[in-house]
């Protein structure tokens, strides 16, 4: 009997673990899950190693969840080993789908992330400046560690990607709901996005109290203000990814009164998000003049950790 | 996926061999293409090296334009509209403004100079403005040399093309 039921396998890469943790999340939905396929690799609950992956025919895994984005040779190699084996890769959380937070690594070279993390934060004594090598040994056998490449790649910037399934992490709806797309006859088109296209601001709980004009002195953050726990959160002055943020999640944190950080990526028809995002909010601000719209916009202090906060690696700026 | 770039796919990229900067510009129709169209019938001469795509309002480009136009091998984005007060649709060249002034800072953090970006009002009796303004941006961009090179050797970072970079071993 098992042996007909569609293997499954999750794999994470550059990530944080959220996503492992969201799949544990579907709590006892999970038991529908385990029900209906085998999971044939886990490695964060099951020990099964990478030869018994490598020892699976190609193709024989029906769909591949990969979570995180790629920094190194290790996580390049298991994204090819397991598009190989598997029918359909789904890349799954935000820094699978676009790059993620990693994905900000980007704006600082290889070598000054080293030279932070191994020689200049306040806890680090390396007075050597030993910095991790692929290989090392001193006679006593040699040991090999993965590269670290010069960039963050989202996962369809290194192998071929069949859905994607979006969230930091996803929501245990959308993770059932994408399983049982794929579990179901009908498969979407290659290469979609398995939410709706819309943009977020179509399913928020506080969209009729978004005025029809919005005009702005002045950005906020979120600790500056008492937050109106039902008006419209750009209107009061904050930065929410709403307007150019994919729909699916049903705005769980704006229901926790915080804005939209922008997890789900762009909708339908949008190339770029972040783009999308900074047009979206400076058409917001109140003012004609050059000065005074400079003013205004200075109360945005980041721009690109902003807008591109998920989605900087698979953005036009990665041209 | 939606093709912003499809109007910008004629745009080859740059080879190191090429010196001549490539400039994508983006004129609204009622007054910047007019001037351009002014310093045509006109006759004056300037540099050759921008590629023009006529939009209704410079409030219709969307910043992924200007981003689409760097990633297909641009060395600089110029966008010209109507002086302020005169936009045909009343708020466009404001909301253009805008939009350029958060994007120029997006554009400096990834690396792309200032002068690789900009933004003029230019009516339609101003074709001489055309002419000085494009020799200007071009002599500018030529002093920067071309933007992919810079990207590839300055922002590896940045760049899909995975370049290897030697590690440092114990």
């Amino acid at each position: 009997m098992t042996q007909t039921k569609p293997k499954i396998a999750f794999y994470w890469c550059a990530s944080c673990g959220g996503c492992e943790e969201a799949v544990v999340d579907l709590a006892e939905e999970i038991l529908d899950v385990v029900a209906a396929v085998d999971i044939v690799f886990w490695p964060v609950a099951l020990d099964f190693k990478r030869r018994d992956v490598e020892q699976m025919a190609d193709g024989s895994i029906l769909a591949t969840f990969l979570n995180g984005a790629i920094r190194t040779s290790e996580q390049e190699e298991m994204a090819n080993l397991l598009r190989r084996k598997s029918k359909l890769l789904v890349a799954f959380g935000s820094c699978s789908h676009l790059g993620g937070i990693p994905g900000l690594a980007n704006l600082f070279t290889r070598e000054s992330i080293l030279e932070t993390v191994y020689f200049e934060t306040p806890t680090t004594q390396n007075p050597n400046r030993v910095l991790p090598g692929t290989q090392s040994g001193n006679g006593n056998g040699e040991l090999t560690l993965p590269s670290f490449s010069s960039r963050v790649r989202a996962l369809d910037q290194v192998v071929e990607v069949d859905y994607y399934v979006p969230g930091c992490p996803p929501l245990p709806k959308i993770i059932t709901r994408a399983v049982a797309t794929l579990l179901g006859g009908h498969l979407p088109d290659k290469g979609s996005v398995l939410t709706p296209e819309e943009a977020l601001c179509t399913e928020c709980p506080r969209k009729d109290s978004k005025p029809e004009k919005i005009a702005l002195k002045s950005f906020k953050r979120p600790q500056e203000i008492l937050i109106d726990e039902t008006q419209c959160l750009l209107a009061q002055g904050l930065l929410c990814m709403g307007p150019a943020t994919r729909a699916g999640c049903e705005a769980p944190c704006i229901q926790g009164n915080m804005p939209c950080t922008g997890c789900c990526g762009a909708p339908g028809r949008v190339r770029d998000q972040g783009a999308k995002a900074l047009s979206a909010i400076a058409s917001l601000v109140d003012s004609r003049d050059e000065q005074e719209i400079d003013a205004v916009l200075a109360s945005i202090p980041d721009p690109v950790g902003t807008f591109y906060r998920y989605s900087l690696p698979g953005s036009l700026l990665a041209h | 996926m939606p093709d912003v770039n499809s109007n910008l796919s004629q745009v080859a990229p740059l080879g190191a061999e090429e010196l001549e900067p490539k400039i994508v510009a983006f004129f609204c129709t009622w007054c910047t293409y007019m001037a351009a169209d002014l310093a045509g019938t006109s006759r004056m001469k300037y540099a050759p090296n921008a590629r023009v795509i006529r939009v209704m309002c410079s409030g219709r480009i969307d910043p992924q334009f200007v981003l689409a136009a760097f990633a297909n091998g641009a060395d600089g984005v110029l966008i010209g509209g109507c002086h302020p007060g005169d936009c045909h649709y009343q708020e466009g060249n404001y909301n253009c403004l805008r939009r350029a002034r958060l994007l120029k800072r997006v554009l400096e953090e990834v690396g792309i100079e200032a002068d690789r970006f900009r933004l003029e009002w230019i009516s339609a009796a101003e074709g001489d403005r055309v002419r000085v303004v494009i020799n200007d941006m071009v002599e500018k961009l030529k002093a920067l040399g071309p933007l992919r090179m810079k990207r590839e050797t300055m922002l590896r970072g940045l760049h899909p093309q995975e370049h290897p970079v030697q590690e440092v071993c114990v």
